[in-house]
């Protein structure tokens, strides 16, 4: 049986800026996949071409064995995809909007009737549902789009950073359908920069930076990957660089240090991966003096998917994060996608 | 081919089957499939004015204002200066229809580029529509209706104000040269909606176009008070071609396709022919746009 997403050096770029360079993955029915990456890590280009809404440059993409560019109405029916912003006519109350969506996947009168009340049921919007989507607060916006996504019972549901701009509330709540989603086995592909989201609620995770998917594997298949206990340690609270590297060689001669990188965004922090050791942190320390290195602060922890992505890039997730909203040109990416008819 | 495979448990969720269940109905027809998403497209831009309706009380007010105020403007001129017209206000009234009309058309872009800017556009871009021409259709639709509507209303306000009342036949055809006009402009409208990069510019061409447009034709005064170059820009507005016709079965209960209704400077134009002119403009219209179309609806 082919795999509900079929994702094959995928290649998509805009103007010079290469969105997506070689992406591939598969989602296999009744998992929920999840695409973790910092922003402008190409997820949403991903997810844009696997909907239909961009044309790939290059590469394969499928849904249920059925290409999106050669037959995208098959394709559209057969997902259902939530876009990160928000969207509805704040005119219309939300089952107007189910309605009209409804519609606009041909559902027979009779069977959108009682699809509507089961999804206005599943995301506990029954007492808003005759209320205008302008009242409606962002967490309730976002369940009305996770419902209009799963209106017409797609194959796969895509659920672009469904999370963001959430209050914490709320992302419990969409937290919480995803997980009965999961339980109902419900193939669901997500993308995500919050770490935890991934971690709690995929099966499966692609791991994606600059365009090019890292690592894919379950979360714990990841983190045994990456292996060994996690040591972060500051010499400084901003070290210079001279200094950090004279304490990488002076760690790296240690037995149980199996590898130590420099986070250069964190003012020249050292990650360590340590072998687990009982007076690890104490013998760090000691050797660290002997060499008339000062310590500002060391932590110890086991891995996350975070270490996946440092060990894989250099830098953690939220670095990567923040050195993207400082060199990201919106303006241009804006334009972009109107000219796609965004 | 449904994706979902927990025999034990039922998933009420992705609910395998439903289209197993919906295809049992038989192969759905393209064209029933296009009647449906047009209506809806249609019935959320009807839900919208309903709720929102400032705009078309505005664009029925603002007409009438125009009628009065500016009827008023030449109430003193000659009997007989404009024409065989009785007094300005009536040769007026042809000229308020079809601007009102054409100036609703011309807004027809703005909602389909807001759905553009606020992404909702995605959400039909997404779905499985039968033909991305829908999208269209529902605008042209909703556009007619309500030109049609603000058509009726300067009817009667300029039948108040003396200008007389044209017969069944006269409404019949001031409606058809409503809808002709309406569709052409509504088409060219949706179409720079999807070549124009925002709203910003898109107000900027809808308010150059818009009062020159009006000036360059006979909406305001008959050909004979303008300058020869004028007559000629005129006569090339398709405006004019609205306007003559329905200000002719204004003054004249006896009119027929063959009655001639202006004197160009290349000819006299009759009413067949000014129809004729209608109908190749909205066609070569919706023709000129398809490119554009294809290309964001591809």
């Amino acid at each position: 049986m082919a795999p509900a997403v079929l994702i094959q050096n995928l290649q998509k770029r805009y103007g010079k800026v290469e969105a997506v360079k070689d992406v591939s993955f598969q989602v296999e029915s009744g998992e929920i996949f999840g695409l973790l990456g910092p922003n402008g890590a190409g997820k949403t280009t991903t997810l844009r071409a696997l909907c239909t809404l961009t044309t790939p440059d290059a590469g394969r993409v499928e849904v249920s064995g059925i290409s999106v560019v050669e037959n995208p109405r098959i394709a559209r029916q057969r997902l259902g995809y939530v876009a990160q912003e928000v969207a509805p006519d704040k005119v219309l109350t939300g089952r107007e909007l189910l309605q009209l969506q409804a519609a606009l996947y041909h559902l027979p009168g009779a069977v959108a009737k009682e699809r509507i009340e089961l999804v206005l049921g599943l995301l506990g919007l029954e007492e808003w549902a005759d209320r205008r989507t302008g009242t409606y607060s962002g967490g309730l916006r976002k369940r009305l789009d996770l419902a209009a996504g799963l209106l017409h019972a797609p194959d796969v549901l895509v659920l672009d950073e469904p999370t963001v701009g959430l209050d914490i509330e709320s992302r419990f709540v969409v937290w919480d359908f995803l997980r009965q989603l999961r339980a109902n086995g419900t193939t669901v592909l997500i993308t995500s920069h919050y770490l935890e989201e991934i971690d709690a609620l995929a099966s499966r995770v692609a791991i994606i930076d600059q365009g090019v998917v890292i690592a894919t594997g379950t979360p714990s298949q990841l983190k045994d990957k990456v292996g060994g206990e996690r040591i972060t340690l500051r010499i400084r609270e901003f070290s210079p660089i001279e200094e950090a590297q004279t304490a990488k060689h002076l760690l790296q001669s240690l037995p149980f240090v199996q590898e130590v990188i420099i986070n250069s965004a964190q003012g020249n922090s050292l990650n360590l991966v340590v072998t687990p050791q009982n007076d690890a942190l104490s013998t760090i320390q000691q050797s660290l003096n002997a060499a008339g290195l000062p310590m500002f602060g060391i932590a110890q922890s086991r891995p996350s998917l975070d270490d996946v992505y440092l060990a894989a890039t250099g830098r953690t997730l939220m670095d990567a994060e923040l050195a993207a909203v400082g060199s990201r040109d919106l303006k241009a990416e804006r334009k972009q996608s109107m000219r796609e008819g965004k | 081919m449904s994706g979902t495979v927990t025999p034990s448990k039922p998933d009420v969720i992705g609910q395998p089957g439903l289209r197993e269940q919906l295809q049992a109905g038989g192969k759905p027809s393209f064209f029933g499939e296009l009647v449906q998403e047009t209506l809806a497209l249609t019935r959320r831009l009807f839900i919208q004015l309903q709720r929102r309706p400032s705009t078309l009380v505005a664009g029925i007010i603002q007409p009438v204002l125009w009628l009065f105020l500016f009827g008023a403007l030449f109430q003193n001129a000659p009997r007989g200066l404009f024409g065989t017209s009785q007094s300005y206000g009536q040769f007026l009234s042809a000229g308020i229809i079809v601007f009102t009309a054409f100036g609703g058309a011309l807004n027809a872009g703005l909602p389909v580029m807001f759905d553009r800017e606020f992404g909702f556009l995605n959400r039909l871009l997404v779905a499985p529509l039968a033909s991305r021409f829908s999208i269209v259709l529902a605008s042209v639709f909703f556009i007619v209706s309500q030109s049609l509507l603000q058509a009726a209303v300067i009817v009667v306000a300029a039948a108040l104000l003396g200008a007389g009342l044209p017969n069944a036949a006269g409404l019949a055809a001031i409606a058809l040269i409503v809808f002709l006009l309406a569709l052409g402009v509504t088409a060219l409208s949706l179409g720079l909606a999807f070549a124009l990069p925002g709203h910003i510019e898109l107000i900027a061409v809808i308010f150059v176009a818009n009062l020159p447009l009006l000036f360059a034709s006979t909406a305001l005064a008959p050909l004979s008070f303008m300058p020869r170059w004028l007559q000629v820009v005129a006569t090339l507005n398709p405006l004019s071609y609205a306007i003559e016709p329905i200000r002719y079965l204004y003054l004249h209960g006896d009119w027929a396709l063959s009655s001639v209704v202006m004197q160009a400077p290349w000819g006299a134009v009759t009413f067949g022919e000014a129809l004729l002119l209608l109908l190749g403009f909205a066609a070569v219209a919706l023709f000129s746009i398809q490119p554009l179309l294809r290309r964001t609806l591809a």
